[in-house]
């Protein structure tokens, strides 16, 4: 009982970040969140020995999966939070909060199954195995979309329409 | 000294620092005499630097009440397990009938009348108000379908009674299993966050009663039935407190 507090609390505020940035809804994210925990508490003598983190993940990108095919099959459109909520004194701030936006905004562009890789392994510090292991995939799976991934956001990134920084060059993917 | 060709994933790699020592070093190695491919590295840590920035606010954040884990733990502590369901099952079923008899000796009044209701209602509120994770599987959000699905499987027009002019807000509802067939039951919160749940079920006898008080453990509430269908009010306010919103819900209950 203990046991169970004591190492799935710590990973709470990661399910949320993760939750977030994969469907972009506080709400909507939160209770994916609130899923993911009662399953765990109820399925805790199912888990394997060890860091309980992808097998948490584990269950959280699987209600996501179904949470978007329930919404693609309804053809619902889940409401994009408002950038931010908070009031900024300060100009450096503001323009700073705009870069992160534009970025998520950004990532929100790539397909799903890339930005899950690439939010697993940039954001979460889940290894290549496990991020493997989260999404059911084969680890060269997971490199290539990693790969993938990193590229289609960097075009984004430096695309025309992006507002991004003008020194960077357009580079070509290595053979 | 002969290297091992630097591969895409071992660029990946050293961008998420999970290379060892030694191929961290080649790689570091191979990008200096390869600016081009050191440009697009450089790119990927500034990529990845910059998501991990954006993002961790949201790990920041308080978590919100929903997410409290003791909690859900607490709460599933004192569920009996499904297999207590069962066996509970089977003792219900061997002495069904019996069951029966002894609770009418209990309680006042005829076999699914209006002290049967209030029981039902005490009973809801003393699981469900408590609950700090699931009081009510549909919340008000969807109270439309709330209504429309206790309706369908009550198989009578179900009101759902509004309470804000008592100062009372709907959280939800949930359909409720009695020894008389389903129950809906609606729950509703104030700004204190004191929680009441109203009870409606069709009435086997006693189709029509006036509103009777009843307490029981640190729960009353108030019971009556109209027109075939009961209704129970319950909380831990005071009994004043609750007789008029008994009343106004009465009120809507007829008028609609």
């Amino acid at each position: 009982m203990n046991d169970m507090l004591r190492l799935i609390e710590p990973v709470i505020p990661a399910l949320r970040r993760y939750a977030r940035a994969l469907v972009r809804n506080r709400a909507t994210a939160d209770d994916l969140v609130q899923d993911c925990l009662e399953r765990a508490v109820s399925h805790w003598g199912q888990r394997r020995e060890g860091d309980p983190r992808p097998w948490l993940f584990t269950i959280l990108h699987n209600l996501a999966l179904s949470q978007f095919r329930r919404s693609a099959r309804r053809g619902k459109h889940i409401a994009i939070d408002e950038a931010n909520e908070d009031d900024f004194g300060q100009d450096a701030v503001q323009e700073q909060k705009l870069m992160y936006q534009d970025v998520l905004d950004k990532l929100a562009r790539l397909p799903d199954d890339q930005r899950a890789v690439l939010l697993l392994v940039a954001v979460e510090d889940l290894s290549y195995a496990d991020a493997a292991r989260v999404l059911d995939i084969p680890i060269g799976t997971v490199m290539s979309r990693l790969s993938r991934a990193r590229e289609k956001l960097q075009q984004e990134i430096e695309g025309p329409a992006g507002g991004a920084p003008k020194n960077v060059v357009q580079l070509r993917s290595m053979k | 000294m002969i290297h091992r060709p630097i591969t895409e994933d071992d660029l990946h790699a050293y961008v998420d620092g999970v290379l060892e020592p030694e191929r961290e070093a080649e790689v570091a190695a191979h990008l200096e005499g390869h600016p081009d491919v050191a440009r697009r590295v450089a790119a990927f840590s500034d990529q990845r630097d910059l998501l991990r920035k954006a993002l961790a606010p949201i790990a920041d954040e308080p978590l919100p009440p929903q997410l409290n884990l003791s909690g859900m733990i607490e709460t599933r502590r004192r569920r009996p397990s499904p297999i207590w369901w069962a066996v509970a099952a089977l003792l219900m079923l061997s002495i069904g009938g019996l069951g029966g008899w002894v609770m009418r000796g209990n309680l006042q009044g005829s076999p699914g009348g209006l002290a049967a209701l209030a029981q039902e209602a005490a009973y809801s509120y003393s699981v469900y108000a408590p609950d700090r994770v699931r009081p009510v599987e549909m919340r008000a959000s969807d109270s439309a379908q709330l209504v429309q699905w206790v309706s369908n499987r009550l198989k009578q027009p179900v009101t759902l009674p509004d309470l804000t002019g008592s100062g009372y807000r709907l959280m939800g509802g949930r359909l409720i299993a009695t020894s008389h067939g389903p129950a809906a039951m609606f729950m509703y919160d104030d700004d204190r966050g004191s929680r009441l749940v109203v009870l409606t079920r069709p009435m086997i006898s006693e189709q029509n009663a006036p509103m009777a008080p009843h307490s029981g453990g640190d729960v009353s509430g108030f019971a009556w039935a109209d027109g075939g269908m009961g209704y129970s009010l319950v909380g831990q306010a005071a009994a004043e407190s609750l007789k008029p919103i008994a009343n106004e819900v009465r009120r809507q209950a007829r008028t609609t």
